[in-house]
């Protein structure tokens, strides 16, 4: 039964007749659930959707900050398709970024909270804490990553490496082209354990222990099988959500590039797409092109959204 | 003759005896997979633990130490002086410090709070309604999230210059009580709600906000408590620096990098100042998840 059904069933127009509620008796029959929804939608409609609107305006004209933007119609557009090598990097990188940590990430995301939901009561908010750490800890994680991947024979893989005598001199890990985009890609994976982490752990403490006792009694005989048929199935809207942040996480990276390997980096080599956005809305002060550049972005993460959610979803 | 064997196995326990009748709450574990369950959460646990361990030895190093290459996980001559000069250092400040802390503390307070409200509020239709347009609502923020920041923050100003929210309270608290995360993650947790468990309690004559409140929120606790997570974290690391002038009205984040940008000389205040902006997060994280693990669903939830 949904929320409103048994209210819907009432609308009778005649004694004997059903028809079916017109668009304007639902909404009437359902204003406790528009007046629940008023307060978020109001402030949501105000800070979110009036800005998203006047940005997708802002993609069609010149607008430099100081004076009124003038109309350039698809001009910003056809730049960024026709003309822009530095865009076919950036989305190349991007692509390549998110293809790759996206799944990983969600896949460690999911595996580390299954292990932390075996651990016994006691440990288990420790051991979420000790791995959200990353996520708590601000800005200190680029000290260390710096300091691992230094590029003198100080650097602690360096100097292993050189001890081991498996290389002759330091290796530029961060900024030589060779290398940096992998380095980036396992610092970005160990920065990813936050959002989809934390929900799937508290997504584990909602499945009912009704359906794992009676799997129990079905003969459900070790964890991997209770994972599979009983947890997974039940987490499905955790596991959506996890999709959707890690969509919008993975194809918005860039920063730690950014700072790890200078912006922008030695041949744009770990040039993304929130990097080409940074550089021509905060450095060149060119907002309408910078506004064109991310709507192209969200397009892109709209569209693989559809994709997952069909995956996760096919009956919706 | 395999599906056969596969089937018979499924009804049966390891002995060859029925399990109908056993009362085990959870299946067995192994013990060896247990070990390798610790042995990895530890391992990788510790590495993932290194940027905490370095804030907290950089925060108690005397200044020559901070500068050390490679960087040491803990100091050799521990000390409180860092934490002592951000106290003088603070104590002399145009506005007093605990303005600073007040803004930080209101502010965040009154954000989570009313997110958490407003959002899961707006999530319950959304998740178990049926009325025109549900679906399309929940799309549109769902779509938001994907949207990058960024080129929003001018269009995001104009919008508060209009509504002459600029330098006060307003631009702090309001944009952030609507963000979308919050609700994605409240409508995921009430999906799973049992619908039966919603039609009994009104059957019983309680009114939709009844049901929200003494129904709905104690069945997803661990969603609302991972949200306190989230919106804390964000609201109390916010600097809000493009809407706010004054300093009265300016938030602990701010503050403290006024300080601490003093050159390599306030290095050390600045390994303090951070370590202390760590702790009310780490705070609210211990309190949540604590709670998190007593929460076990036994009826409601599908």
């Amino acid at each position: 039964m949904k929320l409103s059904e048994k209210k819907n069933a009432v609308v009778v127009n005649a004694p004997g007749t059903w028809k079916k509620p017109t668009l304007w008796q639902q909404i009437k029959k359902n204003k406790t659930s528009y007046f629940m929804m008023a307060p978020f939608l109001v402030l949501f409609f105000i800070f979110t959707v009036i800005p998203v609107i006047s940005s997708l305006l802002l993609s069609f004209t010149y607008f430099n900050m100081l004076e009124w933007p003038s109309w350039r119609g698809l001009a910003n557009y056809q730049q960024l398709l026709l003309e822009d090598d530095v865009f076919v990097i950036a989305v190349k990188n991007t692509l390549i970024f998110a293809f790759i940590t996206g799944p990983i990430s969600y896949v460690l995301c999911f595996v580390f909270a299954w292990f932390i939901n075996e651990l016994p009561n006691k440990v288990r908010p420790i051991m979420t804490f000790i791995f959200y750490l990353p996520s708590l800890s601000g800005a200190a994680f680029f000290v260390i990553w710096a300091t691992i991947f230094s590029s003198d024979s100080y650097g602690y893989v360096n100097a292993f490496l050189m001890q081991w005598g498996l290389i002759d001199g330091p290796i530029k890990w961060l900024t030589d082209p060779a290398y940096n985009f992998k380095v980036i890609v396992i610092i970005e994976l160990w920065l990813s354990l936050g959002t989809s982490f934390l929900s799937f752990v508290a997504g584990f403490r909602n499945v009912s222990s009704e359906l794992y006792e009676a799997g129990a009694i079905d003969g459900i005989r070790n964890r991997f099988q209770e994972l599979f048929s009983i947890t997974i199935p039940s987490m499905k809207p955790q596991m959506m959500f996890g999709a959707v942040m890690q969509i919008a996480a993975s194809f918005a990276i860039g920063n730690v590039g950014a700072i790890l390997s200078g912006f922008p980096s030695t041949n744009y080599s770990v040039h993304t797409v929130t990097m080409h956005i940074r550089d021509y809305g905060n450095v060149r002060y060119e907002m309408g092109y910078a506004a064109a550049i991310s709507f192209m972005l969200t397009v892109v993460m709209i569209l693989t959204r559809n994709v997952i959610t069909k995956l996760l979803n096919p009956d919706e | 003759m395999q599906k056969e064997a596969k089937l018979k196995k499924k009804y049966r326990s390891s002995n060859g005896e029925h399990v109908r009748a056993t009362k085990k709450k959870r299946v067995s574990r192994s013990a060896g997979g247990d070990f390798l369950i610790v042995l990895m959460l530890v391992s990788i646990g510790a590495f993932m633990s290194l940027p905490f361990v370095l804030s907290v030895a950089n925060a108690f190093k005397p200044l020559e130490e901070i500068f050390i290459f490679p960087p040491r996980f803990y100091a050799i001559n521990p000390t409180f002086d860092n934490f002592k000069q951000l106290f003088r250092l603070s104590t002399n400040l145009w506005v007093p410090f605990s303005r600073y802390i007040f803004n930080s503390i209101f502010v965040s307070v009154i954000v989570t709070t009313f997110h958490i409200i407003f959002a899961a509020m707006c999530a319950y239709p959304l998740a178990k309604g049926n009325f025109p347009g549900r679906k399309q609502i929940f799309l549109i923020i769902q779509t938001a999230l994907l949207f990058t920041g960024g080129t929003l923050a001018i269009p995001v100003y104009i919008v508060m210059s209009v509504l002459r929210m600029v330098d006060t309270y307003w631009a702090l608290i309001l944009p952030p009580i609507a963000g979308s995360l919050g609700l994605f993650l409240m409508r995921q947790f009430m999906l799973q709600i049992e619908s039966e468990t919603l039609e009994s309690a009104r059957i019983d004559g309680a009114t939709e906000l009844q049901i929200f409140w003494q129904v709905v929120m104690p069945l997803v606790k661990p969603a609302w408590l991972t949200l306190l997570i989230f919106s804390f974290k964000d609201i109390w690391n916010a600097t809000g620096t493009s809407v706010i002038y004054s300093e009265e009205l300016k938030m602990l984040p701010t503050a403290l990098s006024q300080i601490a940008t003093g050159g390599i000389a306030r290095a050390g205040v600045g390994a303090a100042a951070a370590l202390i902006m760590m702790i009310p997060p780490m705070i609210v994280f211990i309190i949540s998840q604590s709670n998190v693990i007593e929460t076990m669903s036994y009826s409601g939830i599908k």
